[in-house]
């Protein structure tokens, strides 16, 4: 087996043992990128230089005893919307082509200080406005499972990276399903946490009020492993949480007897291809013969969550993005006066979908429409969420498709109300807050990745970590059973 | 119905200059999408609280005390166009 075939949890206890030193794996890491990326076009920065070094100091720690981390030396891919001292950081977009930040974003710190040398930036929607990564700029990811299909998005390139053996995992945001949708397309495992577990200072800002920071890996354990790197409380965040983190190692335990798993029918309605289902109610039924309790929840507003997150996101995102206006940093294309200015940089700097969805939130916001659209949507989120308590009184987990199809093809979605219907099952968490997980649960007929779901309360990391964990000592005593 | 002189007074607000094209483009993307969005009239919110934050948090606070901030060079050097430590605007006022 090849270096960069190991999971980042196989890569450190190698490490740990000296079997191979943190150069030897961040070298297979870039041979791979070299060979393999020019085709997928995971990445928008490759910093092999800076990971080279990071890992040849990386190597002097361990040798002289002292790492910084237990994943001192194992190496990482982080979307591209996050900020990196030195290092560009576009956002998938021309606005920020030239963008140097001056300050890591928190997440960045928090890798860094535990040794973790970082491969590059990967490819995502511009902004994070997709669910497909072609609204990048500056390259189509291709999925690495077919060449011929789309990575899903926005951290399309995360999930690439991680999918296709160009980093052992990544970092990736999640608005309306930005991590689980690609993870499901790609077949990996992809978290986002709890609002407000992760910190999001130095994330490029797209809906401040559903944004999420979370780990894309191979396998569970690997996520959990990542997750624990990264949550906990941060001042430079307001909205970051003090809670004590939980040690998630110790939620992997293959145990899922007592456990009361909700099946909302809302969630396998029409829409939802039919072999997405049947590996999704076989997962269920999995779980199900490991001891867990079936229960029926009704979650109705379900119909109503693609709406209430397009108004609710986009009003946002156009409040966030008022902030390009050519005067600080990024494009500035010139104009007579200020105003001519800021609308010539705008207009120049922005693609097609930003620009419809900044028309489609500072419309819900303007005077006149405001409570029909914006508030309305506001009061629609709290029934959602109202519904989502409601249903973890009865059940422990809800299990949902991710999506309700696999990976499409390239344009295949060109309306946009078709596109934002592929996170039909993934914006109902981020509209309440609660963690979401999605996990490789077969493939269709095509051979693409199916992926499945789950959801849990607030905080509620360990229950999903260990129904998903359970789920996968399954799958894989089946495979070794073949 | 959004009509085009709507889009171009939305386009205005947000500071964006749409060429004619995409002046039709949007009012179309924005009819379609909003006649969705009117689904949510089914929705009853009578006296239902507006949803910002989906977790409880108010008047988070902090101590108040100094701390390095990024030293001037480092906040101009990402700016567009810089003069003797300014960022440099088109003038905003008549002379």
């Amino acid at each position: 087996m090849e270096l960069f075939q190991r999971t980042a949890t196989e890569l450190q206890k190698m490490l740990a043992c000296s079997q191979v030193t943190s150069e030897q794996i961040v070298q297979a890491f870039i041979n791979r990128i070299e060979a393999e990326d020019s085709q997928m076009r995971a990445y928008l920065t490759i910093t092999a230089k800076e990971a080279l070094g990071a890992a040849q100091a990386s190597d002097l720690r361990r040798k002289q005893g002292q790492p910084l981390s237990k994943w001192d030396g194992v190496p990482i891919a982080v979307k591209d919307n996050m900020s990196t001292k030195n290092v560009r950081t576009t956002c998938g977009s021309k606005m920020l082509e030239e963008y140097i930040p001056p300050y890591d974003a928190t997440v960045i710190g928090r890798i860094k200080n535990a040794g973790m040398p970082i491969l590059g930036k990967t490819n995502m929607d511009e902004f994070a406005m997709g669910s497909s990564t072609e609204n990048s700029a500056f390259a189509k990811t291709h999925n690495p499972v077919n060449l011929q299909k789309v990575p899903g998005g926005s951290s399309g390139g995360s999930a690439a990276a991680v999918a296709g053996f160009e980093a052992p995992w990544s970092l990736g945001s999640d608005t309306g399903g930005s991590i689980r949708q690609p993870a499901s397309f790609c077949g990996v495992v992809g978290l986002k946490p709890t609002y407000g577990l992760v910190s999001r200072y130095g994330l490029v800002a797209y809906a401040s009020s559903l944004d999420q920071i979370g780990p894309i890996g191979h396998r569970v354990q690997d996520v959990a492993a990542l997750l624990q790197l990264i949550a906990g409380h941060d001042y430079k965040d307001s909205t970051s949480v003090t809670v004590s983190v939980p040690d998630y190692q110790a939620s992997l335990v293959a145990d899922v007897s007592g456990l009361r798993i909700g099946i909302a029918k809302e969630f396998f309605s029409e829409g939802l291809n039919n072999q997405v289902k049947s590996a999704v109610m076989r997962a269920v039924q999995n779980l199900s013969q490991a001891g867990a309790e079936v229960v029926d929840v009704s979650l109705p507003l379900t119909d109503y969550a693609i709406e209430t997150y397009y108004l609710i996101a986009t009003a946002e995102a156009s409040a966030n993005l008022a902030r390009y206006d050519g005067v600080r940093y990024g494009l500035r294309v010139a104009g007579d006066d200020s105003v001519a200015m800021f609308k010539h940089t705008r207009a120049e700097g922005f693609g097609t979908e930003v620009k419809r969805r900044i028309m489609l939130g500072t419309y819900a916001l303007s005077a006149g429409y405001y409570d029909a659209y914006y508030k309305k949507a506001q009061q629609v989120r709290t029934l959602i969420r109202r519904e989502f308590e409601q249903a973890f009184t009865q059940v422990d987990v809800i299990i949902t498709p991710t999506t309700p199809t696999t990976a499409f093809g390239f344009g295949e979605k060109k309306d946009p109300l078709e596109m934002y219907l592929s996170d039909i099952y993934t914006v109902t968490p981020n509209l309440a807050g609660v963690p979401g997980l999605s996990m490789p649960c077969g493939v269709d007929s095509n051979n693409l990745p199916i992926g499945v779901q789950m959801i849990a309360t607030h905080f509620s990391e360990p229950v999903l970590l260990r129904t998903a964990f359970a789920l996968e000592q399954i799958q894989r005593k089946g495979e070794f059973n073949e | 119905m959004i009509n085009k002189n709507e889009v171009k007074r939305v386009a205005n607000l947000a500071r964006l200059r749409l060429s004619e094209e995409e002046t039709t483009q949007y009012q179309q993307d924005l009819n379609q999408i909003l006649q969705a969005a009117d689904k949510l009239k089914l929705v009853d919110t009578e006296g239902i609280e507006p949803t910002a934050h989906a977790i409880p948090l108010r008047n988070v606070l902090r101590l108040d005390m100094t701390s390095e901030s990024l030293g001037i060079d480092q906040v101009l050097k990402n700016g567009p166009e810089i003069t003797k430590g300014y960022f440099r605007v088109p003038r905003i006022m008549e002379e």
